[in-house]
């Protein structure tokens, strides 16, 4: 690891921790409003002042960063989980099921990926609770955004089903189940791991951008998206320049990801 | 005989494609929340028997395969429906808005791919660090920007919308760019010829890019798909009546016809451009990743 790297992953542990002990640091709850102080500068009592309705915008910074650093794990976690088990499949079986999955993987690249996402977001109820919101942005993100792991996995576990050593397990009279858990799974779990890593800035980049849009985390519930739909104001935003902190964080956080990830060899 | 087989599957595929994607189109429309509900069916005034001689009227009774069967030949024929939101034909929402995003997206990409080249063409040619630096801190800023923001951005700066499909897209075509032209670079002829002397530019210019151009342009057509996604956050916050800012405005008010239609439109100009991409690096030669 480089010692840029180093920096990146203690960037990332404080802001994790920072997530974790959010209940201890949060001053008041993210919903609370003082009315008597909308718009409010920093002060002793609110840190980074209040918004438009009076909350208290560090309470709302904390809990986002936590909403959005633990939805977009959750999704990139499912989307593994779906992509390994599709690609492990198509690998080891070949023939016309891996066909048939390569090239429903191919199609869904073809399509924007926003375009999707808005698809499946209309077939939805627009004004849901605000952690149904969670749950629909997590379910879709999940579900919707394994096609690019699908085709690195089936590639890595078609080399794996091709090589001499499977050969061998398999001559020696080796069953399915424990071709799949001792030989098969060792190999290729590594790139899982490297797959969800991947996903994580990916889903919360996405998150932000229908949070901004309106489709992701709904109000009260803060998410960096949502705590930068007011960035079009560019002349409050001008005079509380503090209210960029969630996009520095999330620059922060996105840009510390790429870092820490391992470099990898980039083709389409 | 070869470029035949080629041809065809890369038809077939779209033809198929087409299909699937009607299929799904039609069953979002038809299960749609509201479909098939008039308003003259709320007004107390009508009687059951006229409200059912209406339903009768409006042939909702002719069954699922019906409404498919009526629904495609419909798409065949051009008719993609109509807005539930905008009251009007889809296929004129569509030729009004397509030329708009696709102005912007073609722009966008010209600027991208232009900026992405020089740079990963410098700092290849050059080898030297600051242009490798320069190339990698500004992409990494620029990949961890949301799209919404960026065209939060130019709303600001007032730049026409090209400007933030280009800065969202260039990251990630410089990566790859770059990537490809690193690996033609590190070929052993790259080396012959660096040892005979040849300059960075020529190397680069006569040696890499010829074979890096098969990939590169597997590549346009990826970023075509890059650029559309890109455009949806970009013409709703930038206010530019394209196909993104439809898209949105469907999702909003829930319009499923429209944002089917929408889809399964992007989808088919998406596959049309990677195809033409693939057979156009196969005309030069080399297979496409």
């Amino acid at each position: 690891m480089s010692p840029l790297q180093k920096t990146a992953a203690a960037i990332l542990s404080v802001v994790i921790a920072l997530m974790v002990l959010v209940a201890i640091f949060v001053p008041v709850p993210y919903a609370r409003q003082f009315r008597d102080v909308p718009n409010a500068g920093p002060s002793t009592s609110h840190p980074l002042g209040t918004d438009a309705l009076g909350r208290d915008s560090l309470s709302r910074l904390l809990y986002g960063t936590r909403v959005s650093l633990l939805l977009a794990p959750a999704a990139a976690l499912l989307a593994t989980v779906i992509a390994a088990v599709l690609g492990t499949a198509a690998g080891l079986l070949g023939g016309w099921f891996e066909r048939i999955v390569l090239a429903v993987t191919d199609l869904s690249l073809a399509l924007p990926w926003l375009f999707l996402l808005l698809t499946v977001r209309a077939l939805l109820p627009l004004d849901v609770a605000p952690m149904l919101s969670v749950l629909i942005a997590f379910l879709m993100m999940g579900l919707l955004g394994w096609q690019a792991s699908v085709r690195v996995i089936c590639a890595a576990v078609r080399d794996v089903r091709e090589s001499d050593f499977l050969l061998l397990a398999r001559c020696s009279g080796c069953k399915p189940a424990r071709l799949l858990l001792r030989h098969v799974g060792p190999n290729v779990r590594p790139l899982f791991y490297a797959q969800f890593l991947i996903s994580i800035p990916l889903f919360i980049l996405t998150e932000a951008n229908l949070s901004i849009l309106g489709l992701g985390v709904m109000e009260p519930m803060p998410s960096w998206g949502n705590l930068m739909r007011g960035f079009e104001d560019f002349s409050a935003l001008a005079a509380n320049p503090w209210r960029l902190a969630p996009l520095l964080l999330l620059v922060i956080v996105v840009t510390c990801f790429q870092l820490v990830l391992p470099s990898q060899e980039v083709t389409p | 005989m070869q470029w035949f087989r080629i041809l065809l599957r890369h038809l077939l595929m779209l033809v198929s494609l087409g299909l699937a994607g009607a299929f799904v189109s039609a069953t979002l429309v038809r299960f749609a929340p509201g479909y098939g509900v008039e308003e003259r069916e709320l007004d107390p005034r009508w009687s059951a028997q006229s409200v059912e001689a209406l339903r009768q009227q409006q042939a909702l009774d002719g069954g699922l395969a019906a409404f498919y069967w009526h629904y495609l030949s419909g798409l065949a024929s051009g008719d993609l429906g109509e807005s539930e939101s905008l009251k009007r034909p889809v296929r004129e929402l569509l030729r009004r808005r397509l030329p708009v995003t696709g102005n912007s997206v073609v722009r966008g990409l010209g600027v991208a791919w232009m900026a992405a080249a020089l740079l990963a063409s410098l700092g290849l040619a050059s080898r030297g660090w600051f242009y490798e630096a320069s190339g990698t801190a500004i992409s990494s800023l620029l990949l961890s920007l949301p799209s919404a923001v960026v065209a939060m951005l130019v709303v600001h700066l007032r730049t026409p919308v090209f400007w933030a499909i280009a800065v969202v897209v260039f990251p990630r075509l410089y990566r790859y760019v770059r990537s490809l032209l690193l690996q033609s670079y590190n070929q052993p002829y790259v080396l012959a010829a660096r040892a005979r002397g040849l300059r960075g530019g020529a190397i680069v210019w006569r040696h890499v890019l010829p074979v890096a151009a098969s990939p590169l342009l597997a590549l346009l057509g990826v970023s075509f798909a890059i650029a559309f996604g890109a455009a949806i956050p970009i013409e709703a916050l930038c206010d530019s009546p394209g196909l993104g800012q439809l898209a949105w405005q469907a999702a909003l008010s829930r319009d499923l016809p429209l944002i089917a239609n929408v889809t399964l439109v992007v989808c088919l100009v998406m596959l049309a451009a990677n195809s033409l991409a693939e057979l156009v690096g196969r005309a030069l030669g080399g297979n496409t990743p």
